[in-house]
């Protein structure tokens, strides 16, 4: 890829857009995440009104911090990315902006109806089907304008962060369409074709692969692109790459049924999903590996880049994460953990871990170089950096004792064989930890807003209006 | 920074790397396998659903879960505002095998008894306790002071109060249509069921349709001692 490329060749007015919204989705989904932790810890803070009940945010929660922030995430970067590795501008910037308008109304319209209680009641896939209809016709259009763009690419070979793009595109399509089959009963209420088992196997099918696709795959692909980038080195092994890449979108799809070890699914299938389980450590630590290695030789550049040191604190967040979570799909620890706070412990540290910090990275990369300038303040940067550390080990810690604690406190026998706690009582020595919570959310929560503030005061002090599709394309290096 | 090095002449994946249908059909069928081995079998296999199983004779070999049936009409309704107040999101309907969960909630739940949950309720996280045999547990009175207001009851709870439940009336017509949709999917409702749907929640409020689904969860199958029903 030559130094000389010009940036008017592309479209990146869209990425910036995309990029700037998930700023903002950010805080939103951390003030959400907050509030929501708060009720937890002093139930009297929803104030009796239904739209904010725990039951009615948690949705929100997830559907903010996934869909929309982590969303808007991908879709800037992916459209970043592909433009820049393939040498070549979209396949129709016109298409790109319909995925933008309409990816945030389908937002808008989560963030009304899930307060309303107007939801299909199945996990991250709450949204009524008018909506999902919606999420399928604009996910395509991302998805073609990618591929299309991919199609008129300049370079021989597809480059690696897009396969995984390309992953993410087709898993999600499946599921999104599969998980979503309903009957409606009108225009705010369906029932799902699925029931009982098959509808639990078809919904943590979608579910994990949400996690898996989503969260990993896509992110895993702004991680390669970026990593690189930002180290100005080649990423480590081309073939740890491909193990990674083919042993990911084999394997993940056949975690799904850890998240239903000892319920009424048949034992089999469970069964198979804590050895595939136990299976993805490889290819997820050769890929955390694969990401860290990139820096070999340049590990001092650490001390001074922050955005590098987002990527890599991320990465090792993935690697804990996935280290966790095969941990986890044993049954013997399941037993233990699922249905506790351990399992949200687990959810955050891939959350805020990895993703955030990936995407946290990547835009402070992708603001500075869509506007032609230095970040504003880089103190601010490191400040983030710390504040959000600092944050997500204060969640993690307090939901790992609450969690195990919880768990520890359901089976516990006294020497008649009785069960020594109430629920109630398990329920009660939850409290330090729901409001410890509630402090590493609001660091969360802080750093984001910082991170808003600074991303908006460097487009202000940059002289350039990041280019729409110039009518000219400066000459092609090509 | 392409991130390749050219590989051995024209391995199957520099070949993939060049040509974008390919690799999207390699995708493809790479990330469907593990679905279907998962997924379709338990459309297809007989011992899934507990109250399918057969003995060697034919006869049916669990007859007690033949007292698995459809929700009325007032307890779907209150179903629906289960799933619209969110309340899986902190109780699940799920008990498994252990023996501290037997006695804290009872015999573990067959698949059986959620063949008519569309969709399932069986709940990811315990921040409440399991519902799935809460029915006769408490009386209506203790379920309606409960949901006005958790803390009255149990001074530690967390759960958050409902007193609008109290205010508002199901709606006659719309349940109707839903006991409709519900037998489009497959819930074996009779005509007469649904055509007496208005009159059976004529006049009755959402607190009380909440209270009639709690009472009856779990409470369908009368389980006999001794009767192994999952292996
Ligand atoms: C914030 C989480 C939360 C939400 C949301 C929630 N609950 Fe609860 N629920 C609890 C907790 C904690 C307890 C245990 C303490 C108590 O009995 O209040 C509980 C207890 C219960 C019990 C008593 C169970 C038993 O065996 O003692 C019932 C019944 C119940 N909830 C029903 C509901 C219904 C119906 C809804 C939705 C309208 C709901 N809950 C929503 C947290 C929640
Ligand atoms: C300020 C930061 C955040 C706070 C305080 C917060 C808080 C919470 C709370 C209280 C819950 C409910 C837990 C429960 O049911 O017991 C939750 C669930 C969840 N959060 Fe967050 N959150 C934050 C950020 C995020 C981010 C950035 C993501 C994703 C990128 C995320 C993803 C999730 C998911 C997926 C769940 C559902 C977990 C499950 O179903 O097991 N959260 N969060
Ligand atoms: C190889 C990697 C991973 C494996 C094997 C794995 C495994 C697991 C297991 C066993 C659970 C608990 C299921 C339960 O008991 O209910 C779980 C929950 C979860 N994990 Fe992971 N995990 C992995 C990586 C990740 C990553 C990187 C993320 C990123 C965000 C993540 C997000 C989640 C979420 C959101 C849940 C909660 C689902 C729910 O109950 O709502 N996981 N995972």
């Amino acid at each position: 890829m030559s130094n000389v490329q010009t940036e008017e060749r592309y479209d990146l007015s869209v990425v910036g857009w995309f990029s700037v919204a998930a700023v903002i989705y950010l805080v939103v989904g951390a003030s959400v995440g907050v509030i929501a932790a708060s009720e937890l810890a002093w139930p009297a803070l929803n104030f009796d009104l239904p739209y904010i009940t725990f039951g009615r945010l948690r949705p929100l929660h997830t559907n903010t911090v996934i869909f929309a922030f982590g969303g808007c995430t991908l879709m800037g970067a992916a459209f970043y990315i592909v433009q820049r590795t393939c040498q070549t501008r979209l396949w129709s910037n016109k298409l790109a902006w319909f995925t933008f308008w309409g990816w945030n109304a389908i937002i808008v319209s989560a963030v009304i109806t899930l307060p309303l209680g107007i939801t299909q009641g199945k996990e991250y896939a709450e949204l009524e089907w008018p909506i999902d209809i919606a999420i399928a016709v604009v996910w395509l259009s991302y998805f073609f304008n990618f591929v299309m763009t991919v199609v008129n690419r300049k370079t021989p070979h597809i480059y690696v962060a897009n396969w995984f793009f390309m992953a993410m595109m087709v898993m999600i399509t499946y599921l999104h369409v599969i998980n979503s089959l309903v009957i409606p009963v009108g225009l705010f209420k369906s029932y799902s074709i699925f029931s009982g088992v098959q509808d639990a196997m078809v919904q943590w099918w979608y579910g994990h692969n949400a996690v898996g696709f989503f969260l990993t795959a896509g992110f895993l692909g702004i991680m390669y692109y970026f990593i690189p980038k930002q180290a100005n080195r080649p990423i480590f092994s081309y073939r740890l790459s491909v193990l990674h890449f083919w042993a990911l979108t084999f394997g993940y799809v056949w975690l799904g049924a850890h998240h239903l070890q000892y319920t009424a699914l048949p034992d089999w299938t469970g069964s198979l999903a804590a050895a595939v389980s136990m299976a993805m450590i490889i290819p997820s630590w050769g890929g955390a590996v694969n990401g860290m290695m990139t820096l070999s030789g340049a590990w001092d550049k650490l001390r001074t880049d922050y955005v590098l040191r987002f990527l890599v604190v991320a990465l090792a967040f993935y690697a804990m994460s996935t280290f966790e979570g095969p941990l986890m799909s044993v049954k013997s620890v399941n037993a233990l953990s699922h249905y506790t706070d351990w399992t949200i412990g687990h959810v955050h540290s891939g959350a805020l871990g990895w993703v955030v910090m990936v995407s946290v990275g990547a835009i402070y990369h992708m603001v500075t170089k869509l506007w032609k300038t230095e970040i504003y303040s880089t103190r601010l940067v490191n400040f983030h950096f710390w504040i959000h550390t600092i944050g997500i080990v204060i969640y993690i810690c307090a939901m790992w004792v609450s969690g195990i604690m919880q768990g520890l406190m359901w089976r516990a026998y006294d020497e008649y064989g009785n069960l020594v706690y109430s629920f109630a009582e398990s329920v009660a020595a939850m409290h330090p930890y729901y409001a410890l919570r509630v402090v590493g959310g609001i660091c969360v929560l802080l750093g984001a807003i910082v991170m808003l503030y600074n991303v908006i005061m460097t487009i202000n002090k940059s002289k350039v209006k990041v280019a729409e599709s110039s009518s000219q394309p400066a000459t092609a290096t090509a | 920074m392409t991130g390749h090095k050219a590989n051995k002449k024209d391995s199957f994946q520099a070949k993939l790397e060049k040509n974008v249908v390919g690799l999207l059909i390699m995708i493809a069928i790479m990330v469907s396998v593990g679905g279907i081995v998962e997924i379709v079998p338990l459309f297809y296999l007989d011992n899934v659903i507990e109250s399918e199983a057969r003995n060697p004779d034919g006869s049916v070999k669990f007859p007690e879960l033949e007292g698995i049936r459809p929700y009325s009409a007032l307890e779907l309704a209150g179903r629906d505002v289960f799933l619209r107040e969110g309340c899986y999101t902190c109780h699940s309907q799920m008990i498994r095998p252990f023996r501290d969960e037997k006695e804290r909630y009872g015999h573990f739940s067959l698949a059986a008894e959620s063949k008519y949950d569309h969709p399932f309720q069986w709940g990811s996280k315990r921040t409440g306790p399991d519902l799935a045999r809460v029915g006769g547990k408490y009386s209506n009175e203790w379920h309606v002071a409960h949901l006005m207001d958790p803390r009255s009851v149990v001074p530690e709870s967390i759960m958050p109060r409902y007193p609008w439940l109290m205010e508002a009336t199901i709606d006659g017509e719309g349940i109707v249509k839903r006991m409709n949709a519900m037998k489009r999917v497959g819930v074996p409702y009779t005509d007469e069921q649904i055509s007496g749907g208005k009159e059976a929640v004529a006049g009755k409020t959402e607190m009380d349709a909440t209270v009639a689904y709690l009472q009856v969860l779990g409470t369908m199958v009368k389980f006999k001692k001794g009767v192994d029903y999952r292996e």
